[in-house]
């Protein structure tokens, strides 16, 4: 195959990738969004000094980070028509579509990193902030609101960058569950043209490019909200 | 508590694959990580420059498309090295494709952790190995690698943890481990949740029982040291 007809290929092919990326940004953006806020009562509740509080939003986290997202995704888009009363229920129609089960799913997921994310960037707030805004007479509510929350937001938002890229790669296992995302047009292509090595290459290339501009994204959201300056203290 | 219908000895032996497929991969991962980390700590451009490459680029592709591509995308390569051999029909296996493929994105992770361990040994022990005459390799391997091990063991513990879930991928070109062994039992079963249930539950025992190991790992690691307290 020559140079001139892989061109041909690529550009034959150019608009579904393209449709594959949005499909992809769709399904991690949503994501991580709404999964950061499952996480804040997650993570919050995770900090907690009661035992009865911390066990729920445990044993969730323990069994999403324990567990392949890809087994997530099966166990959901292909298991649960294993029962009927799934299927008799007024939810099928949205278990039934594999953009629905991967989105659920992937917030699911995502939300049990983020609220250890956040976990840790509560602890790692300064007791004396804390001592020092109640002694000021603020209510426990606001102390959260005013100083433990900011705080831990500017302490997590790098480890929360980093949960967005790892989100974005582990997108890739969604094809499984048939959905057109960049893994599943290049599979697609690849059944077509034979070409695995090109078109692999241009997926990775895809998504080595839409990394980066997240990488970049993150560092001027840092630069803005200042963490570096909280960092130092 | 749930009914197996006799695939329990099926899921055993996909338990046993995927313990072998990820020690194999962190093996090979580790000496990735370690030659990364080398790299980009030396004092050579080149080298430094090769590290940095290494990393940014399996760090910024899916393990997914890694794994696809170490089965996938080699076979006309193989073929073509094979037919040299008198084999045309040379392929990599799915367990030798899957074991590469993990390795190296277990590697560009591990560069990093092992970069963080190397720089917080002190200098002056490798100049002190120098002063007493020893070659580079055996600094190396007498004074740098033997303490790497207790600054590296937490984070290489973490990736260790990923890892394990990440061989669920390489079900997708079709070796038998877990996961693939619960699709299998699914279908002819039809009775897919309890088959994934089980996998779900046999990984997060695998979970338990490696964050117990790491942590008598660096208990004894750490002996003799004082731990620091806040």
């Amino acid at each position: 195959m020559t140079w001139a007809e892989r061109w041909a290929l690529l550009v034959e092919w150019a608009p579904q990738l393209l449709e594959g990326a949005l499909l992809t940004l769709e399904l991690v953006g949503i994501a991580v969004i709404v999964g950061l806020f499952f996480a804040i009562p997650l993570g919050l509740a995770r900090a907690s000094r009661h035992w009865y509080i911390r066990a729920f939003p445990y044993t969730y986290i323990f069994f999403f980070r324990g567990t392949p997202l890809l087994l997530q995704l099966f166990l959901v888009y292909y298991g649960l028509s294993q029962f009927e009363a799934v299927r008799d229920s007024m939810f099928w129609p949205f278990l039934r579509e594999p953009y629905w089960c991967a989105l659920i799913i992937m917030t699911l997921h995502t939300a049990a990193y983020i609220a250890e994310i956040l976990r840790g960037a509560v602890q790692a707030v300064p007791p004396g902030e804390v001592e020092a805004a109640r002694a000021l007479g603020m209510s426990r509510r606001q102390a959260l609101q005013f100083i433990i929350m900011p705080r831990a937001i500017r302490i997590g938002l790098p480890a929360y960058g980093n949960e967005v890229i790892l989100m974005l790669k582990a997108s890739a296992v969604v094809y499984t569950i048939t959905l057109m995302d960049i893994m599943g047009v290049v599979r697609t292509i690849n059944s077509r043209t034979y070409q695995f090595e090109m078109f692999f290459l241009v997926a990775g290339l895809i998504y080595l490019v839409v990394t980066i501009l997240f990488t970049q994204l993150f560092k001027l959201v840092e630069r803005w909200l200042k963490v570096e300056a909280s960092r130092k203290r | 508590m749930f009914d197996l219908q006799g695939f329990g000895p099926a899921l055993l032996e996909g338990t046993w694959m995927t313990i072998r497929l990820s020690l194999a991969s962190v093996a090979l991962g580790l000496i990735f990580g370690l030659l990364g980390a080398s790299g980009k700590t030396s004092d050579n451009r080149l080298l430094r420059g090769m590290g940095g490459f290494y990393t940014s680029v399996v760090r910024g592709i899916p393990e997914t498309l890694w794994v696809l591509m170490a089965y996938f995308g080699t076979v006309s390569t193989m073929n073509y090295l094979g037919s040299h051999f008198g084999n045309p029909y040379l392929t990599l296996s799915p367990f030798v494709a899957g074991t590469f493929a993990l390795a190296l994105c277990f590697g560009a992770y591990a560069t990093e952790v092992f970069r963080g361990a190397l720089l917080a040994i002190p200098p002056g022990q490798k100049e002190a190995g120098l002063a007493l005459g020893l070659s580079s390799l055996r600094i190396f391997w007498r004074i740098t690698l033997p303490q790497l091990w207790r600054v590296a063991l937490p984070g290489l513990g973490n990736l260790y943890l990923i890892l394990l879930k990440d061989t669920a991928l390489v079900s997708l070109i079709t070796l038998d481990e877990i996961m693939r062994k619960a699709q299998v039992a699914g279908q002819a079963t039809r009775e897919p949740f309890t088959f994934y249930f089980a996998a779900a539950l046999i990984y997060l025992c695998l979970t338990a029982v490696i964050m117990v190991a790491l942590h008598w790992f660096e208990r004894r690691a750490n002996k003799g040291f004082v731990r620091t307290e806040l």
